[in-house]
Protein backbone atom coordinates (compact mmCIF):
# COMPACT_ATOMS: atom_id res chain seq x y z
CA UNK A 1 0.00 0.00 0.00
CA UNK A 2 2.65 2.69 0.76
CA UNK A 3 5.83 3.54 -1.41
CA UNK A 4 8.24 1.81 0.80
CA UNK A 5 6.41 -1.93 0.83
CA UNK A 6 8.09 -2.77 -2.79
CA UNK A 7 10.69 -4.81 -1.15
CA UNK A 8 9.56 -6.48 2.36
CA UNK A 9 12.18 -8.13 2.57
CA UNK A 10 14.33 -4.98 3.32
CA UNK A 11 12.18 -3.80 6.02
CA UNK A 12 12.07 -4.83 9.77
CA UNK A 13 10.11 -3.49 12.95
CA UNK A 14 7.43 -1.15 12.43
CA UNK A 15 7.81 -0.29 8.97
CA UNK A 16 7.44 -4.20 8.20
CA UNK A 17 4.22 -4.03 10.12
CA UNK A 18 3.01 -1.33 8.76
CA UNK A 19 3.22 -2.90 5.00
CA UNK A 20 2.37 -6.79 6.35
CA UNK A 21 -0.51 -5.07 7.86
CA UNK A 22 -1.98 -3.15 5.15
CA UNK A 23 -1.53 -6.10 2.24
CA UNK A 24 -4.79 -6.66 0.15
CA UNK A 25 -5.58 -9.77 1.97
CA UNK A 26 -5.47 -7.69 5.61
CA UNK A 27 -7.75 -4.96 3.88
CA UNK A 28 -10.04 -8.02 3.27
CA UNK A 29 -10.00 -9.08 6.34
CA UNK A 30 -11.06 -5.73 7.56
CA UNK A 31 -13.93 -5.54 5.75
CA UNK A 32 -15.06 -8.77 6.63
CA UNK A 33 -15.36 -7.25 9.93
CA UNK A 34 -17.60 -4.76 7.97
CA UNK A 35 -19.64 -7.67 6.52
CA UNK A 36 -20.32 -9.17 10.15
CA UNK A 37 -21.83 -6.09 11.19
CA UNK A 38 -23.92 -5.67 7.92
CA UNK A 39 -25.15 -9.43 8.15
CA UNK A 40 -26.13 -8.61 11.81
CA UNK A 41 -27.92 -5.81 11.08
CA UNK A 42 -30.13 -7.87 8.21
CA UNK A 43 -30.73 -10.80 10.97
CA UNK A 44 -31.77 -8.95 13.31
CA UNK A 45 -34.98 -7.58 11.42
CA UNK A 46 -35.59 -10.51 9.32
CA UNK A 47 -35.36 -12.86 12.47
CA UNK A 48 -37.95 -10.20 14.50
CA UNK A 49 -40.44 -10.73 11.63
CA UNK A 50 -39.84 -14.73 12.09
CA UNK A 51 -40.13 -14.11 15.50
CA UNK A 52 -43.57 -12.01 15.72
CA UNK A 53 -44.92 -14.49 12.93
CA UNK A 54 -43.73 -17.42 15.44
CA UNK A 55 -45.33 -15.70 18.64
CA UNK A 56 -48.48 -14.60 16.40
CA UNK A 57 -48.73 -18.24 15.43
CA UNK A 58 -48.70 -19.94 18.84
CA UNK A 59 -51.41 -17.44 20.32
CA UNK A 60 -53.78 -18.27 17.31
CA UNK A 61 -56.91 -20.34 18.11
CA UNK A 62 -56.59 -22.11 15.01
CA UNK A 63 -55.33 -25.59 16.91
CA UNK A 64 -52.81 -26.68 14.42
CA UNK A 65 -50.93 -23.27 14.29
CA UNK A 66 -50.60 -22.58 17.23
CA UNK A 67 -48.93 -26.35 17.49
CA UNK A 68 -46.89 -24.89 15.15
CA UNK A 69 -46.20 -21.73 16.46
CA UNK A 70 -44.96 -23.78 19.91
CA UNK A 71 -43.68 -26.39 18.17
CA UNK A 72 -41.00 -24.39 16.26
CA UNK A 73 -39.79 -22.10 19.33
CA UNK A 74 -39.99 -25.05 21.50
CA UNK A 75 -37.36 -26.91 19.20
CA UNK A 76 -34.54 -25.15 19.52
CA UNK A 77 -34.64 -25.66 23.32
CA UNK A 78 -33.59 -29.50 22.57
CA UNK A 79 -31.35 -29.29 19.45
CA UNK A 80 -27.84 -27.51 19.19
CA UNK A 81 -28.28 -24.61 17.09
CA UNK A 82 -25.19 -25.51 14.99
CA UNK A 83 -27.06 -28.58 13.65
CA UNK A 84 -30.28 -26.33 12.45
CA UNK A 85 -27.22 -24.11 10.89
CA UNK A 86 -25.18 -27.12 9.26
CA UNK A 87 -29.18 -28.59 8.22
CA UNK A 88 -30.71 -25.77 6.75
CA UNK A 89 -27.65 -24.68 4.67
CA UNK A 90 -28.55 -27.59 2.57
CA UNK A 91 -32.17 -28.30 3.30
CA UNK A 92 -32.80 -24.54 2.32
CA UNK A 93 -30.94 -25.34 -0.76
CA UNK A 94 -32.51 -28.14 -2.09
CA UNK A 95 -35.75 -27.58 -0.59
CA UNK A 96 -35.53 -23.94 -3.18
CA UNK A 97 -34.28 -26.52 -6.26
CA UNK A 98 -36.58 -28.94 -6.04
CA UNK A 99 -39.75 -26.61 -6.51
CA UNK A 100 -37.93 -24.62 -9.26
CA UNK A 101 -37.09 -28.06 -10.35
CA UNK A 102 -41.09 -28.93 -10.79
CA UNK A 103 -42.35 -25.58 -11.76
CA UNK A 104 -39.28 -25.21 -14.73
CA UNK A 105 -39.07 -29.15 -15.97
CA UNK A 106 -42.47 -30.97 -15.21
CA UNK A 107 -41.45 -33.54 -17.91
CA UNK A 108 -38.12 -35.03 -16.09
CA UNK A 109 -38.75 -38.15 -15.26
CA UNK A 110 -35.97 -38.88 -13.39
CA UNK A 111 -35.79 -39.14 -9.53
CA UNK A 112 -34.21 -36.12 -8.21
CA UNK A 113 -32.43 -38.29 -5.25
CA UNK A 114 -30.04 -40.85 -7.54
CA UNK A 115 -28.04 -42.47 -4.92
CA UNK A 116 -25.50 -39.93 -3.29
CA UNK A 117 -26.92 -37.18 -5.82
CA UNK A 118 -29.11 -34.72 -5.53
CA UNK A 119 -30.33 -34.22 -9.39
CA UNK A 120 -32.24 -31.25 -10.79
CA UNK A 121 -32.24 -30.07 -14.62
CA UNK A 122 -30.11 -26.98 -15.56
CA UNK A 123 -32.66 -24.93 -15.43
CA UNK A 124 -33.57 -25.47 -11.99
CA UNK A 125 -30.47 -24.77 -10.62
CA UNK A 126 -29.87 -22.03 -7.64
CA UNK A 127 -28.22 -20.31 -8.81
CA UNK A 128 -27.93 -20.78 -12.50
CA UNK A 129 -24.51 -21.86 -13.24
CA UNK A 130 -24.52 -19.78 -16.31
CA UNK A 131 -24.77 -16.49 -13.80
CA UNK A 132 -21.55 -14.10 -12.85
CA UNK A 133 -19.87 -14.59 -9.28
CA UNK A 134 -21.80 -12.03 -7.40
CA UNK A 135 -24.99 -13.48 -7.95
CA UNK A 136 -23.89 -17.13 -6.49
CA UNK A 137 -22.24 -15.03 -3.11
CA UNK A 138 -25.22 -13.11 -2.96
CA UNK A 139 -27.57 -16.15 -2.83
CA UNK A 140 -24.81 -17.35 -0.18
CA UNK A 141 -25.70 -14.48 1.85
CA UNK A 142 -29.10 -15.12 1.52
CA UNK A 143 -28.99 -18.45 2.40
CA UNK A 144 -26.98 -17.70 5.45
CA UNK A 145 -29.08 -14.91 6.67
CA UNK A 146 -32.41 -16.84 5.98
CA UNK A 147 -30.57 -19.43 8.18
CA UNK A 148 -29.94 -17.12 11.15
CA UNK A 149 -33.75 -15.65 10.89
CA UNK A 150 -35.00 -19.04 10.85
CA UNK A 151 -32.73 -20.09 14.22
CA UNK A 152 -32.68 -16.79 15.98
CA UNK A 153 -36.66 -16.51 15.15
CA UNK A 154 -37.29 -19.33 16.95
CA UNK A 155 -36.14 -17.61 20.41
CA UNK A 156 -37.43 -14.18 19.22
CA UNK A 157 -40.95 -16.03 18.89
CA UNK A 158 -40.25 -17.30 22.75
CA UNK A 159 -39.28 -13.95 23.58
CA UNK A 160 -42.38 -12.44 22.23
CA UNK A 161 -44.41 -14.86 23.22
CA UNK A 162 -43.82 -14.02 26.45
CA UNK A 163 -43.68 -10.55 26.05
CA UNK A 164 -47.33 -11.04 25.21
CA UNK A 165 -48.95 -12.88 27.86
CA UNK A 166 -46.95 -9.81 30.32
CA UNK A 167 -48.80 -7.39 29.00
CA UNK A 168 -52.13 -6.97 31.53
CA UNK A 169 -55.32 -9.10 30.83
CA UNK A 170 -57.49 -6.02 31.68
CA UNK A 171 -56.55 -4.27 28.59
CA UNK A 172 -57.64 -6.82 26.02
CA UNK A 173 -61.18 -7.39 28.18
CA UNK A 174 -60.98 -3.50 27.76
CA UNK A 175 -60.74 -3.73 23.94
CA UNK A 176 -63.22 -6.62 23.80
CA UNK A 177 -65.77 -4.31 25.93
CA UNK A 178 -65.06 -1.94 23.34
CA UNK A 179 -66.51 -4.19 20.48
CA UNK A 180 -62.96 -4.43 18.45
CA UNK A 181 -62.44 -7.96 16.83
CA UNK A 182 -59.55 -10.03 17.97
CA UNK A 183 -57.52 -8.64 15.19
CA UNK A 184 -58.17 -5.42 16.33
CA UNK A 185 -57.23 -5.91 19.93
CA UNK A 186 -54.46 -7.51 19.03
CA UNK A 187 -52.81 -4.92 16.52
CA UNK A 188 -54.30 -1.64 17.91
CA UNK A 189 -53.73 -3.12 22.25
CA UNK A 190 -51.14 -5.71 22.44
CA UNK A 191 -48.79 -4.82 20.06
CA UNK A 192 -48.03 -1.57 20.89
CA UNK A 193 -48.10 -2.24 24.86
CA UNK A 194 -46.07 -5.63 24.42
CA UNK A 195 -42.60 -3.78 23.65
CA UNK A 196 -41.24 -2.52 26.93
CA UNK A 197 -42.30 -6.19 28.33
CA UNK A 198 -39.97 -7.74 25.51
CA UNK A 199 -36.57 -5.52 25.74
CA UNK A 200 -34.69 -7.62 28.07
CA UNK A 201 -35.34 -10.49 26.42
CA UNK A 202 -34.52 -8.88 22.75
CA UNK A 203 -31.99 -7.04 24.82
CA UNK A 204 -30.68 -10.71 25.43
CA UNK A 205 -31.34 -11.88 22.18
CA UNK A 206 -29.10 -9.38 20.56
CA UNK A 207 -26.22 -10.68 22.56
CA UNK A 208 -26.90 -14.27 21.73
CA UNK A 209 -26.85 -13.12 17.96
CA UNK A 210 -23.48 -11.20 18.58
CA UNK A 211 -22.04 -14.22 20.02
CA UNK A 212 -24.04 -16.36 17.12
CA UNK A 213 -21.95 -14.50 14.22
CA UNK A 214 -18.70 -16.65 13.99
CA UNK A 215 -21.29 -19.29 13.27
CA UNK A 216 -21.13 -17.41 9.68
CA UNK A 217 -17.97 -19.52 8.79
CA UNK A 218 -19.90 -23.16 9.23
CA UNK A 219 -22.17 -21.72 6.27
CA UNK A 220 -19.56 -20.54 3.83
CA UNK A 221 -18.97 -17.56 4.22
CA UNK A 222 -15.76 -15.43 4.45
CA UNK A 223 -15.86 -13.79 7.51
CA UNK A 224 -13.87 -12.75 10.15
CA UNK A 225 -12.69 -16.38 11.21
CA UNK A 226 -12.37 -17.79 7.73
CA UNK A 227 -9.97 -14.63 7.17
CA UNK A 228 -7.80 -15.27 10.78
CA UNK A 229 -7.40 -18.78 9.66
CA UNK A 230 -6.00 -17.74 6.30
CA UNK A 231 -4.03 -14.77 7.21
CA UNK A 232 -2.58 -16.50 10.74
CA UNK A 233 -1.45 -20.05 9.40
CA UNK A 234 2.07 -20.56 8.61
CA UNK A 235 3.73 -18.75 5.49
CA UNK A 236 6.71 -19.94 3.60
CA UNK A 237 9.11 -17.01 1.64
CA UNK A 238 8.21 -19.33 -1.04
CA UNK A 239 4.74 -18.15 -1.28
CA UNK A 240 4.39 -14.04 0.42
CA UNK A 241 6.54 -11.84 0.85
CA UNK A 242 5.95 -11.66 4.46
CA UNK A 243 7.03 -15.15 5.56
CA UNK A 244 6.36 -15.87 9.34
CA UNK A 245 5.41 -18.52 11.56
CA UNK A 246 1.78 -19.55 12.77
CA UNK A 247 0.41 -16.61 14.02
CA UNK A 248 -3.72 -17.76 14.28
CA UNK A 249 -3.21 -17.56 18.19
CA UNK A 250 -3.02 -13.46 17.39
CA UNK A 251 -5.21 -13.23 14.81
CA UNK A 252 -8.01 -15.38 17.09
CA UNK A 253 -6.43 -13.08 20.47
CA UNK A 254 -7.55 -10.15 18.32
CA UNK A 255 -11.13 -11.90 17.14
CA UNK A 256 -11.65 -12.37 21.21
CA UNK A 257 -10.84 -8.64 21.67
CA UNK A 258 -13.21 -7.36 19.07
CA UNK A 259 -15.96 -9.62 20.37
CA UNK A 260 -15.21 -8.84 23.89
CA UNK A 261 -15.48 -4.33 23.14
CA UNK A 262 -18.46 -5.25 21.14
CA UNK A 263 -20.56 -6.94 23.68
CA UNK A 264 -19.06 -4.68 26.49
CA UNK A 265 -20.40 -1.47 24.08
CA UNK A 266 -23.77 -3.44 23.70
CA UNK A 267 -24.30 -3.65 27.53
CA UNK A 268 -24.02 -0.14 28.13
CA UNK A 269 -26.30 0.79 25.87
CA UNK A 270 -28.93 -1.47 26.58
CA UNK A 271 -28.75 -0.74 30.01
CA UNK A 272 -28.78 2.78 29.13
CA UNK A 273 -31.81 2.05 27.19
CA UNK A 274 -33.34 -0.20 30.19
CA UNK A 275 -33.23 2.80 32.33
CA UNK A 276 -34.60 5.14 29.78
CA UNK A 277 -37.41 3.38 29.28
CA UNK A 278 -37.60 1.72 32.94
CA UNK A 279 -38.32 5.75 33.68
CA UNK A 280 -41.77 6.58 35.46
CA UNK A 281 -42.74 3.17 34.67
CA UNK A 282 -44.82 1.00 37.02
CA UNK A 283 -42.42 -1.59 37.44
CA UNK A 284 -39.23 -2.62 40.33
CA UNK A 285 -36.59 -0.92 38.35
CA UNK A 286 -38.68 2.32 37.73
CA UNK A 287 -39.90 2.32 41.38
CA UNK A 288 -36.35 2.06 42.40
CA UNK A 289 -35.46 4.92 40.34
CA UNK A 290 -37.43 6.84 42.03
CA UNK A 291 -36.48 6.24 45.12
CA UNK A 292 -32.81 6.81 44.44
CA UNK A 293 -33.83 10.41 42.39
CA UNK A 294 -35.56 11.40 45.71
CA UNK B 1 -25.23 -57.03 7.26
CA UNK B 2 -27.64 -56.97 9.84
CA UNK B 3 -28.35 -54.31 11.87
CA UNK B 4 -27.20 -56.46 15.51
CA UNK B 5 -23.80 -56.51 13.70
CA UNK B 6 -23.47 -52.75 12.35
CA UNK B 7 -24.47 -51.53 16.39
CA UNK B 8 -21.50 -54.43 17.54
CA UNK B 9 -19.21 -52.87 14.64
CA UNK B 10 -19.60 -49.03 14.82
CA UNK B 11 -21.52 -48.76 18.60
CA UNK B 12 -18.53 -47.59 20.05
CA UNK B 13 -16.73 -46.40 17.51
CA UNK B 14 -16.36 -43.06 18.73
CA UNK B 15 -13.80 -44.08 21.58
CA UNK B 16 -11.92 -46.23 18.92
CA UNK B 17 -13.24 -49.61 19.38
CA UNK B 18 -14.95 -51.92 16.89
CA UNK B 19 -14.55 -51.19 12.96
CA UNK B 20 -11.42 -48.85 11.90
CA UNK B 21 -13.13 -47.46 8.74
CA UNK B 22 -16.31 -46.05 8.45
CA UNK B 23 -18.86 -46.77 6.45
CA UNK B 24 -17.77 -45.07 2.56
CA UNK B 25 -21.13 -46.78 0.09
CA UNK B 26 -24.74 -47.95 0.75
CA UNK B 27 -25.49 -45.93 3.89
CA UNK B 28 -28.23 -48.08 5.79
CA UNK B 29 -30.59 -45.97 8.96
CA UNK B 30 -29.20 -48.54 11.28
CA UNK B 31 -25.39 -47.55 10.05
CA UNK B 32 -26.76 -43.77 10.57
CA UNK B 33 -28.51 -44.50 13.72
CA UNK B 34 -25.41 -46.50 15.30
CA UNK B 35 -22.65 -43.52 14.35
CA UNK B 36 -24.59 -40.50 15.78
CA UNK B 37 -25.57 -42.21 18.85
CA UNK B 38 -21.50 -43.41 19.11
CA UNK B 39 -20.81 -39.77 18.74
CA UNK B 40 -22.65 -38.99 21.38
CA UNK B 41 -20.41 -40.69 24.20
CA UNK B 42 -18.12 -37.80 22.88
CA UNK B 43 -21.25 -35.05 24.08
CA UNK B 44 -21.97 -36.59 27.14
CA UNK B 45 -18.31 -37.07 28.08
CA UNK B 46 -17.67 -33.28 27.53
CA UNK B 47 -20.59 -31.88 29.29
CA UNK B 48 -20.86 -33.84 32.63
CA UNK B 49 -17.17 -33.34 33.08
CA UNK B 50 -17.33 -29.84 32.48
CA UNK B 51 -20.52 -29.69 34.55
CA UNK B 52 -19.39 -31.70 37.51
CA UNK B 53 -15.74 -29.45 37.27
CA UNK B 54 -17.77 -25.98 36.64
CA UNK B 55 -19.76 -26.18 39.53
CA UNK B 56 -17.32 -26.03 42.11
CA UNK B 57 -15.14 -23.10 40.19
CA UNK B 58 -18.49 -21.01 39.38
CA UNK B 59 -19.55 -21.33 43.32
CA UNK B 60 -15.31 -19.80 43.92
CA UNK B 61 -15.91 -17.93 41.02
CA UNK B 62 -19.43 -16.22 42.99
CA UNK B 63 -18.09 -16.14 46.10
CA UNK B 64 -15.06 -14.02 44.39
CA UNK B 65 -17.44 -11.96 42.41
CA UNK B 66 -19.59 -10.86 45.97
CA UNK B 67 -16.43 -10.48 47.52
CA UNK B 68 -15.83 -6.66 49.48
CA UNK B 69 -12.16 -7.01 48.84
CA UNK B 70 -11.44 -5.89 45.06
CA UNK B 71 -8.05 -8.17 44.76
CA UNK B 72 -10.39 -11.47 44.81
CA UNK B 73 -13.43 -9.13 43.07
CA UNK B 74 -11.82 -7.92 39.71
CA UNK B 75 -9.89 -11.20 38.94
CA UNK B 76 -13.63 -12.90 39.26
CA UNK B 77 -15.30 -10.07 37.08
CA UNK B 78 -12.51 -10.24 34.29
CA UNK B 79 -13.17 -14.19 34.28
CA UNK B 80 -17.20 -14.32 34.26
CA UNK B 81 -16.43 -11.27 31.51
CA UNK B 82 -13.87 -12.71 29.35
CA UNK B 83 -16.08 -15.83 28.69
CA UNK B 84 -18.90 -14.69 28.77
CA UNK B 85 -18.50 -11.74 26.85
CA UNK B 86 -16.79 -13.61 23.62
CA UNK B 87 -18.50 -16.52 21.55
CA UNK B 88 -17.33 -20.40 22.67
CA UNK B 89 -16.25 -20.38 18.98
CA UNK B 90 -13.75 -17.81 19.14
CA UNK B 91 -12.52 -19.34 22.58
CA UNK B 92 -12.18 -22.98 21.04
CA UNK B 93 -10.03 -21.63 18.65
CA UNK B 94 -7.97 -19.33 20.71
CA UNK B 95 -7.60 -22.17 22.73
CA UNK B 96 -6.42 -24.56 20.38
CA UNK B 97 -4.08 -22.67 18.84
CA UNK B 98 -2.58 -21.43 22.10
CA UNK B 99 -2.22 -24.98 23.02
CA UNK B 100 -0.97 -25.82 19.73
CA UNK B 101 2.10 -23.29 20.81
CA UNK B 102 2.80 -24.36 24.16
CA UNK B 103 3.63 -27.77 22.46
CA UNK B 104 6.53 -26.93 21.23
CA UNK B 105 7.51 -25.55 24.91
CA UNK B 106 7.33 -28.98 26.37
CA UNK B 107 5.85 -32.41 25.51
CA UNK B 108 4.02 -32.55 28.67
CA UNK B 109 1.78 -29.85 27.05
CA UNK B 110 1.08 -32.64 24.20
CA UNK B 111 -2.92 -33.62 25.63
CA UNK B 112 -3.85 -29.48 25.54
CA UNK B 113 -4.17 -30.14 21.65
CA UNK B 114 -5.81 -32.96 21.59
CA UNK B 115 -10.16 -32.65 22.31
CA UNK B 116 -10.54 -35.00 25.23
CA UNK B 117 -8.54 -32.32 27.00
CA UNK B 118 -8.04 -29.01 25.40
CA UNK B 119 -11.77 -28.95 24.65
CA UNK B 120 -12.87 -30.17 27.76
CA UNK B 121 -10.86 -27.24 29.81
CA UNK B 122 -12.69 -24.53 27.65
CA UNK B 123 -15.77 -25.99 28.40
CA UNK B 124 -15.18 -26.11 31.47
CA UNK B 125 -13.96 -23.00 31.81
CA UNK B 126 -16.88 -21.21 30.39
CA UNK B 127 -19.10 -23.27 31.66
CA UNK B 128 -17.66 -21.95 34.81
CA UNK B 129 -17.75 -18.27 33.92
CA UNK B 130 -22.00 -18.39 32.97
CA UNK B 131 -22.62 -20.42 36.19
CA UNK B 132 -20.84 -18.43 38.25
CA UNK B 133 -22.89 -15.16 36.99
CA UNK B 134 -26.09 -17.41 37.96
CA UNK B 135 -24.52 -17.83 41.54
CA UNK B 136 -23.31 -14.54 42.03
CA UNK B 137 -27.41 -13.27 41.23
CA UNK B 138 -28.61 -16.14 43.64
CA UNK B 139 -26.05 -15.05 46.53
CA UNK B 140 -27.46 -11.77 46.05
CA UNK B 141 -31.01 -12.62 46.47
CA UNK B 142 -30.69 -14.91 49.75
CA UNK B 143 -33.54 -13.32 51.61
CA UNK B 144 -32.10 -11.02 53.77
CA UNK B 145 -34.00 -12.62 56.56
CA UNK B 146 -32.28 -15.82 56.40
CA UNK B 147 -28.89 -14.45 56.96
CA UNK B 148 -29.97 -12.04 59.52
CA UNK B 149 -31.40 -15.75 61.49
CA UNK B 150 -28.29 -17.06 61.07
CA UNK B 151 -26.46 -14.72 62.74
CA UNK B 152 -29.13 -14.88 65.55
CA UNK B 153 -28.69 -18.47 65.95
CA UNK B 154 -24.71 -17.72 66.35
CA UNK B 155 -23.80 -19.12 62.52
CA UNK B 156 -20.56 -17.53 61.65
CA UNK B 157 -18.15 -18.31 58.88
CA UNK B 158 -17.42 -21.90 57.37
CA UNK B 159 -20.87 -23.28 58.98
CA UNK B 160 -22.58 -20.30 58.25
CA UNK B 161 -21.86 -20.65 54.16
CA UNK B 162 -22.26 -24.39 54.19
CA UNK B 163 -25.47 -24.57 56.58
CA UNK B 164 -27.63 -21.03 55.38
CA UNK B 165 -25.89 -19.29 52.04
CA UNK B 166 -24.56 -22.03 49.97
CA UNK B 167 -28.14 -24.55 49.85
CA UNK B 168 -30.02 -21.20 49.33
CA UNK B 169 -28.16 -19.97 46.46
CA UNK B 170 -28.40 -23.23 45.17
CA UNK B 171 -32.19 -23.48 45.75
CA UNK B 172 -32.09 -20.16 44.10
CA UNK B 173 -30.17 -21.06 41.10
CA UNK B 174 -31.61 -24.23 40.29
CA UNK B 175 -33.81 -23.56 37.66
CA UNK B 176 -31.23 -21.21 35.50
CA UNK B 177 -28.59 -23.60 36.32
CA UNK B 178 -30.63 -26.54 34.47
CA UNK B 179 -30.61 -23.86 31.19
CA UNK B 180 -27.01 -23.72 31.88
CA UNK B 181 -26.58 -27.41 31.44
CA UNK B 182 -29.02 -28.40 28.60
CA UNK B 183 -27.15 -25.20 26.71
CA UNK B 184 -23.69 -26.97 27.56
CA UNK B 185 -24.07 -30.06 26.23
CA UNK B 186 -25.33 -28.61 22.93
CA UNK B 187 -22.33 -26.41 23.13
CA UNK B 188 -20.31 -29.70 22.99
CA UNK B 189 -21.53 -29.60 19.65
CA UNK B 190 -18.93 -27.26 18.87
CA UNK B 191 -15.71 -29.13 19.72
CA UNK B 192 -14.77 -30.35 16.89
CA UNK B 193 -15.82 -28.01 14.09
CA UNK B 194 -12.97 -25.54 15.80
CA UNK B 195 -10.01 -26.74 15.23
CA UNK B 196 -9.70 -29.61 17.56
CA UNK B 197 -9.01 -32.71 14.94
CA UNK B 198 -11.21 -35.66 15.31
CA UNK B 199 -8.41 -38.06 15.80
CA UNK B 200 -9.31 -41.50 13.92
CA UNK B 201 -12.31 -40.26 12.87
CA UNK B 202 -13.19 -40.01 16.25
CA UNK B 203 -16.06 -37.25 16.59
CA UNK B 204 -19.35 -36.15 18.07
CA UNK B 205 -22.52 -37.16 16.82
CA UNK B 206 -22.99 -33.73 14.51
CA UNK B 207 -19.12 -35.25 13.26
CA UNK B 208 -21.05 -37.56 12.18
CA UNK B 209 -23.85 -36.69 10.85
CA UNK B 210 -22.35 -34.06 8.87
CA UNK B 211 -20.42 -36.55 7.65
CA UNK B 212 -23.24 -38.73 6.25
CA UNK B 213 -24.79 -35.48 5.38
CA UNK B 214 -22.07 -34.61 3.26
CA UNK B 215 -21.44 -38.48 1.91
CA UNK B 216 -25.30 -38.85 0.96
CA UNK B 217 -25.99 -35.10 -0.17
CA UNK B 218 -29.01 -35.54 2.42
CA UNK B 219 -29.39 -33.64 5.25
CA UNK B 220 -33.15 -34.53 5.70
CA UNK B 221 -32.09 -38.31 7.37
CA UNK B 222 -29.10 -37.82 9.33
CA UNK B 223 -29.65 -34.22 11.26
CA UNK B 224 -33.15 -35.60 12.54
CA UNK B 225 -31.51 -38.67 14.07
CA UNK B 226 -29.05 -36.15 15.57
CA UNK B 227 -32.17 -33.84 16.45
CA UNK B 228 -33.72 -36.86 18.27
CA UNK B 229 -30.74 -37.66 20.37
CA UNK B 230 -30.46 -34.54 21.65
CA UNK B 231 -33.86 -34.38 22.57
CA UNK B 232 -33.50 -37.05 24.49
CA UNK B 233 -30.69 -35.96 25.98
CA UNK B 234 -32.26 -32.75 27.49
CA UNK B 235 -35.06 -34.67 28.09
CA UNK B 236 -32.83 -36.72 30.27
CA UNK B 237 -31.07 -33.60 32.03
CA UNK B 238 -34.28 -32.09 33.03
CA UNK B 239 -35.75 -34.80 34.64
CA UNK B 240 -31.98 -35.05 36.40
CA UNK B 241 -31.99 -31.57 37.49
CA UNK B 242 -35.72 -32.16 38.54
CA UNK B 243 -34.64 -34.43 40.94
CA UNK B 244 -32.06 -32.62 42.26
CA UNK B 245 -34.24 -29.59 42.20
CA UNK B 246 -36.90 -31.30 44.66
CA UNK B 247 -34.36 -32.68 46.86
CA UNK B 248 -33.08 -29.25 47.44
CA UNK B 249 -36.60 -28.26 48.26
CA UNK B 250 -37.23 -31.73 50.12
CA UNK B 251 -37.78 -29.35 53.51
CA UNK B 252 -41.01 -27.48 51.47
CA UNK B 253 -44.45 -28.41 51.45
CA UNK B 254 -44.62 -29.54 47.69
CA UNK B 255 -47.54 -27.09 46.91
CA UNK B 256 -45.18 -24.27 47.58
CA UNK B 257 -42.13 -26.27 45.55
CA UNK B 258 -40.91 -23.41 43.17
CA UNK B 259 -41.84 -24.91 39.65
CA UNK B 260 -39.14 -25.79 37.16
CA UNK B 261 -39.36 -22.74 34.52
CA UNK B 262 -37.15 -23.45 31.39
CA UNK B 263 -36.36 -20.05 29.58
CA UNK B 264 -34.12 -19.36 27.29
CA UNK B 265 -31.98 -16.67 28.72
CA UNK B 266 -28.83 -18.08 28.06
CA UNK B 267 -26.64 -19.18 25.64
CA UNK B 268 -23.10 -19.09 24.08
Amino acid sequence: MFEYCADPSQLSGLTWASCYLTTGKHLAFYASFGTVLVLLAIIVPVALLFGFAGAAAARSHFAPLALLGKGYSAIVRGVPDIAFFLFFVIALDQIFEYIRHRIYCPDWTEPVRQGNDFVVCAAAKLPLSTSPQWVHEVYGFFLAVLTFAIVYGAFAAQVLYGAMRAVPRAQMETAEAYGMTRRQAFWRILVPQMWVYALPGLGNLWMILIKATPLLFLLGIEDIVYWARELGGTKQAKFTDYPHGDWRMLYFGALLIFYLMLTWVSEKVLNRLMRRLSHGQATAAGEAMRKAGA
Amino acid sequence: MSCLQTIGDYGLRAIGFGERLLPRTDFTLCQQFTLIGSGMIWNIYFGVLALAGGFFLATAVALGKSSRHWIVRKPSEWFIFVFRGSPLFIQFFFAYFAFLSLKSVSPLFDPLSAAWLGALIVLFLNTSAYTGEIFFGALRSIPKGDLEAADAYGFSGWARFRRIIWPTMLRLAWPAYTNEAIFLFHATTLVFFSGFPAWQQRGDALYYAKYFADKTFNPFIPYPILAMYFILLTLSVIATYGLINRYLNRHLPKEVRPRMRLRLNLIR
